[in-house]
């Protein structure tokens, strides 16, 4: 793909990588970079990278932990193929993450570690520094640990506190290449560390001494001037995916008037959420860190009975314990959030790494006839509307519901413009009145949706529960009409929320050659590719499915005017299957990766350009 | 009932806690549902559902703030015959699912119904984190030491060596003491009643509704069908007096037709005495503590069997403990005071932010 730049010969937008072992605190590095990066007015995209080890032995490629940011003057879908810059605090960095870097990239190396012991654990037989592997890159040795230690000397740390400094040495180093001030780095570090001032000294000579050498070494011929983003007007933060969720399920409360009660069991990556939510006592937030994913949704589902805005969050070997439970919600009509932060499977899998293999378990993954509403998000922001949106038509279509993100989007972040509470639109859960003639299954003749009668409120008192009951009255039935009948009134009730759900769009022609699918938390790089593929010229369009089921009314529409349809999903063809099984005219084209990985946007525009000749 | 009917029985202590009570008594009438009754004639599930119906108008709450949570076997059934919010669970989770209702919702009073394999078996894990917890809720198990609705197999409370119909040669499982589970898991109330006696119950579960925090009432309930007569060595007018022993607070543990026999510690363990024999007065029979916070003592009596010992009924542990309920609502409202964080808005403006002009 040919490099955009500027006018001015300085590109449009880049990528960086750092990456080092699971303590050097490249996470913490990546972010404050992100952070700097946004506030002075670009837009961005980050993702990190990490072993399931918590510390995994020091120097060992399984031990490597990275964080990929992508940042520019353009709209910035996704984190990002390959790396301009790729830092690499040790040799088993470097090894990992090599093949992330553009031929010709820029690569920092703290050349202090590339020591034969080093080299030898990282499984290098020479040191790729000097043996001439390297030839295709620009390559920067940096003696961080040594500078780090000579800057802090004066200070009185030992020496093990003193190497914890490097990481700043490097962020320090990027912000001058990139023309960054120190200022938000500097007031991070004074809040992180007010208890320890002497650390928070330490860190920010280390900081401003990577700075100096970069500006010193002539490490580039000038700095690098990425064009601010041209964001419309408004108030920004960043944001990852996890948080977002968080939010959204908590900004579905308030719009409600429904207290939010979240039962759940820790799992990678979905944990984020429990943790957030438990901040947040102050706003009535009730988190229940359960004994197990069981009783994570079956409190949930208490929760719900009682008129809470129920969630239970997890991951896929948590959604697979859950499935009995959300049958229970799906037979009671209650509303429930299912937040499904998906990761490679089968079983334990790669659980750091993401996936989009839930969706059949989604979709299918109860017994006896129990649709229930299935939406994805789109990107690390968007996990705030989805998860608003989630909760919203759950309560207000008295549905459980799944709303799945993935292992990506859940850690990345992007910038987030911020939305106000009033801008929102009002969610109404449909609650019984006191003493009303309250029916259990008695419906909506438009919607089929049940009321909703919350314990402790006067002449209410009814019973439910997993057993089948009778249409309107709820009264335990095994009748076999009856049971048709209300298998039948549930599936409907949930296509119906179709109807409010808006129209399909694309972007591009809504006629063409090639209508490009994607749903979940394949946005960015799809739309990334799209758009690259038109510019070239390609008669290439794109289609995002953000609602799973019901699917938007106009589908078969939108799919039935192309001559080709390319299926782009992070599984083995789920999403085509369950397209196919709806609208089995339309020549479908499927492209699948099961790596754990991300789709880059290069392959996707090889794989466009292969599907359109 | 409505407004000036019969005044509510006074012979129970109050009840201090922040559910709503009742505007005016209610009888046994207003917890009477419409459904039919589908329990076996001469099923012991009968006596515990008239024990409940007369003790909910004693307790006094307001009707509307009962909820009956249960899980999967024929005791669990019972919300449907009560006229109450009810929940019928799935297998095993109704300690879950009340966990929720209460949290959720703390002014409701919940009960929780379930039997020995429902929370023993399927739901063990269930069971003792709710009691780890103290969540304030009550818990009745019916133990009738069989799988009723499955038709006949060994529980989790069968006796070794039980003929059952997957054990046809005697099961070679140790069966678990509910109470033994209750107290190792920290649990602050755990009292035990038998169908054949509703008065005792209804007096036990008066003392469970009373109880702030988890309270466990085991129900020896006699299945008639599958393992009938479990208990008859127990609830028969000719054994009763001399095989169990009714346990009140601060009373002397004495049983027996003449109440002539007593418990004595020994040093070791509990011993049966009778008094005036081998010069054993009233003053070497234990009294009964339930809420001595040591549950050494406790868990003896929950233990004890017949024919060694008398099996033990009544509130055998009662002690005052924090309850997960109160502590989240003190702890939202601590951090509510101390937050600056509002609302949404100001959660969503809070922290890192820059403007875009």
């Amino acid at each position: 793909m040919e490099e955009k730049k500027t006018k001015h010969g300085q590109p449009e937008h880049v990528v960086i990588r750092f990456s080092g072992d699971s303590g050097d605190g490249m996470q913490l590095t990546g972010n404050l970079f992100s952070d700097t990066a946004a506030y002075t007015g670009h837009d961005l995209s980050t993702f990190p990278d990490f072993p399931a080890e918590i510390r995994a032995p020091q120097n060992t490629v399984a031990g490597v932990s990275g964080f990929q940011l992508h940042f520019g003057g353009t709209k910035i879908y996704n984190s990002g193929d390959l790396c301009d810059v790729l830092v690499a605090m040790n040799p088993a960095a470097l090894k990992t993450n090599l093949k992330w870097a553009k031929k010709g990239a820029t690569i920092i190396v703290d050349v202090d570690n590339f020591e034969p012991k080093a080299l030898e654990k990282a499984g290098y037989s020479s040191n790729p520094l000097e043996d001439g592997s390297l030839a295709a890159y620009r390559i920067v040795k940096a003696p961080m640990r040594m500078l780090a230690r000579e800057t802090v000397k004066d200070l009185g740390l030992d020496t093990k506190s003193a190497d914890r400094t490097k990481n700043m040495f490097a962020l320090g180093m990027l912000l001058y290449m990139f023309d960054k001030p120190l200022e938000h780095t500097y007031s991070y570090l004074d809040i992180k560390f007010s208890k320890k001032p002497i650390v928070a000294e330490a860190n920010k000579k280390v900081l401003k001494a990577g700075y100096d050498y970069a500006d010193t070494i002539e490490v580039l011929q000038s700095k690098i001037h990425i064009p601010q983003a041209k964001l419309p007007k408004g108030k920004y933060r960043n944001i990852t995916g996890n948080i977002a969720t968080a939010w959204g399920l908590m900004a579905a409360s308030e719009k409600s008037g429904r207290p939010l009660f979240l039962g759940s069991y820790p799992i990678t990556p979905a944990t984020e959420i429990l943790m957030e939510l438990a901040r947040h006592r102050s706003l009535g937030v009730k988190t229940f860190q359960a004994e197990d994913e069981i009783a994570g949704i079956t409190s949930s589902i208490g929760a719900a009975f009682t008129g809470s805005l129920a969630v239970t969050t997890t991951s896929g070997p948590g959604l697979s314990l859950k499935v009995e439970a959300m049958g229970l919600a799906v037979m009671t009509e209650l509303p429930l959030v299912v937040v499904d932060v998906q990761r490679a499977g089968p079983s334990t899998g790669m659980p750091t790494k993401s996936e989009q293999s839930d969706l059949n378990l989604a979709l299918f993954g109860r017994n006896g006839e129990a649709p229930m509403l299935i939406i994805a998000a789109a990107s690390p922001a968007d996990c705030f509307y989805a998860a608003f949106e989630t909760a919203k038509l759950s309560m207000e279509h008295m549905t459980p519901a799944i709303l799945l993100t993935d292992g990506y989007i859940g850690f990345g972040s992007e910038v987030f413009r911020i939305p106000r509470m009033a801008d929102l639109p009002e969610i109404k859960p449909p609650l019984a009145e006191p003493n009303s003639e309250y029916k259990p299954y008695r419906r909506d003749p438009e919607t089929l949706v049940r009321k909703w009668a919350l314990p402790g409120t006067d002449g209410l008192r009814h019973r439910i529960g997993g057993l089948e009951k009778t249409d309107i009255y709820g009264e335990v039935s095994t009748d076999p009409l009856n049971h048709e009948k209300m298998v039948k009134l549930r599936a409907e009730k949930v296509q119906r929320i179709a109807k409010v759900l808006p129209l399909q769009e694309v972007f591009g022609e809504t006629e063409d050659e090639l209508l490009v699918v994607s749903w979940g938390g394949t946005f960015g790089a799809v739309r990334n590719a799209v758009e690259e593929c038109r510019k070239e010229g390609l008669k290439v369009s794109h289609s995002h499915f953000r609602y799973i089921n019901p699917l938007p009314l106009n589908t078969r529409d939108v799919l039935s005017k192309f001559k080709k349809v390319l299926v782009c999903e992070l599984n083995n063809g789920q999403f085509v299957h369950y397209l196919r099984m709806n609208f089995p005219e339309i020549p479908y084209l499927q492209y699948n990766k099961i790596q754990g990985l991300p789709f880059t946007v290069s392959e996707l525009c090889e794989k466009i350009k292969e599907v359109i000749k | 009932m409505m407004p000036g009917g019969t005044p509510m029985s006074n012979e129970h202590p109050q009840i201090n806690n922040t559910i709503p009570k009742s505007p005016y008594p209610l009888t046994r009438e207003d917890f009477i549902s419409d459904q039919m009754v589908k329990w076996c004639p001469g099923c012991g599930d009968h006596a515990i559902l008239s024990a409940v119906s007369k003790v909910f108008p004693e307790i006094g709450y307001k009707k509307e703030n009962y909820v009956l949570v249960s899980g999967i076997g024929c005791s669990s059934r019972f919300p449907y015959y009560v006229n109450t919010y009810g929940f019928h669970g799935i297998h095993g989770r109704a300690m879950a699912i009340a966990s929720g209702v209460k949290i959720a919702n703390p002014s409701l009073s919940v009960w929780i119904i379930t039997g020995d394999g429902d929370s023993m078996a399927i739901g063990g894990n269930h069971f003792i984190h709710l009691i780890r917890r103290n969540i304030d809720v009550n818990l009745l198990l019916f133990n009738n030491q069989i799988y009723g609705l499955t038709k006949g197999q060994y529980s989790p409370t069968s006796p070794l060596g039980a003929i059952t119909k997957t054990s046809p040669y005697g099961t070679i499982e140790h069966p678990f003491t509910p109470g033994e589970l209750v107290l190792g898991a920290q649990g602050t109330f755990f009292a035990r009643g038998i169908d054949a006696q509703p008065k005792m119950l209804t007096e036990i579960m008066f003392e469970a509704a009373r109880h702030d925090g988890t309270s466990v009432v085991e129900v020896l309930q006699n299945c008639v069908i599958f393992n009938d007569g479990a208990y008859d060595h127990l609830a028969s007018r000719e054994y009763r007096d001399e095989r169990t022993i009714y346990l009140e607070q601060g009373k002397p543990m004495l049983f027996g037709a003449n109440k002539d026999k007593g418990l004595r510690w020994n040093g070791s363990g509990l011993e049966v005495i009778k008094l005036g024999e081998n010069g054993w007065g009233i003053n070497d029979v234990l009294v009964h503590d339930a809420t001595n916070p040591d549950p050494g003592l406790h868990l003896s009596l929950a233990k004890m069997n017949w024919p060694e010992l008398p099996v033990a009924f009544g509130v055998i542990r009662s002690v005052k403990a924090p309850t997960y309920d109160d502590l989240m609502e003190e702890q939202i409202q601590r951090i509510k005071a101390q937050s600056p964080i509002k609302c949404m808005d100001d959660l969503l403006n809070s922290g890192d932010t820059w403007e875009i002009e």
